[in-house]
């Protein structure tokens, strides 16, 4: 399984965490696409801890974590 | 000591409360979050604040932004920030300036401060915060809001943490936010810029997250 973290307003009608079966998804560009996510809502994307892009692959036992930009003042 | 900073001691020595006297801090954006640091910063004992936004106050504002009211609907923020600092503490030495932060006064406006807070609200500007606070060699405290969310940070010059949290093309998609999430990333960032100013051990690049719906902390990276 791959572990999905959301964060702040990605987590509205998301929950916080869910898992995913790995062959559902080969890259982290999947994911987002799985739960509507648009790239340019995720202005930080880690693949166990790492800056990582939609692009990058995403394999069983990974952790994503997905935060959207926050930057009101 | 002066009395009105008796309660600082404790929880900090009295060789820092001297310390942060000698300060000068520069606070970005006098909204949301700049208004709650500028009352923080005012009643910790800092030397110098120096603050800036060319903006002006509007109903929006009132359910969150602790210098605007009903009655100073369309007063300039900087001007309501230098009245609200000759009303809590006249003795640290304010100056307000009614100009947005933009590339061509962003290293005049913070040359020669010991710490800078953001305070903004758009990307755009804090890159340019950033870039300046790292031409002018002058640690940067970052903090922002969304909802019931808050983050905050120390970036040292030369750390590119601004980059990696707005990487090139994010945009802010919301811009809801309740009346108790800019005190709270405030006293974040003030805690932040308290070690800094105090000489107190902290880490440059931590980027901490808080989730006030969910009672959550964390440490991101």
């Amino acid at each position: 399984m791959i572990e999905v973290r959301f964060f702040a307003t990605l987590r509205e009608g998301r929950g916080k965490i869910t898992q995913v079966p790995a062959e559902e998804a080969s890259t982290a560009g999947d994911l987002l696409r799985r739960f509507n996510i648009p790239a340019d809502e995720v202005a930080i994307l880690l693949i166990n801890g790492f800056h990582s892009k939609p692009a990058d692959s995403v394999k069983d036992g990974d952790i994503i974590s997905l935060f959207p930009p926050v930057g009101g003042g | 000591m002066e009395e009105r900073y008796i309660r600082n001691l404790g929880a900090l020595t009295e060789k820092e409360c001297a310390l942060l006297r000698t300060k000068t801090v520069f606070v970005a954006g006098c909204g949301g979050l700049g208004g709650y640091l500028i009352e923080m910063l005012l009643r910790l004992g800092v030397g110098t604040i120096r603050a800036a936004d060319g903006d002006s106050f509007e109903a929006s504002n009132l359910n969150r932004q602790l210098l605007s009211s009903p009655s100073a609907l369309g007063q300039p923020k900087a001007e309501a920030a230098a009245a609200r600092a000759a009303l809590v503490n006249p003795d640290v030495r304010f100056v307000s300036v009614p100009e947005f932060v933009t590339e061509e006064n962003a290293a005049e406006l913070i040359r020669g401060c010991d710490a800078v807070l953001d305070a903004l609200d758009n990307i755009g500007a804090r890159r340019i915060l950033a870039r300046a606070c790292a031409s002018e060699n002058i640690p940067l405290i970052h903090g922002a809001i969304c909802g019931w969310s808050a983050q905050a940070a120390v970036i040292l010059p030369g750390d590119d943490l601004i980059d990696r949290i707005y990487p090139d093309g994010s945009r802010l998609s919301s811009k809801t936010s309740l009346s108790f999430t800019p005190p709270f990333c405030a006293a974040l960032q003030t805690a932040l810029c308290t070690r800094l100013l105090a000489g107190r051990p902290l880490e440059s690049g931590r980027l901490y997250m808080a989730d006030l719906l969910d009672m959550e902390m964390e440490t991101i990276f």
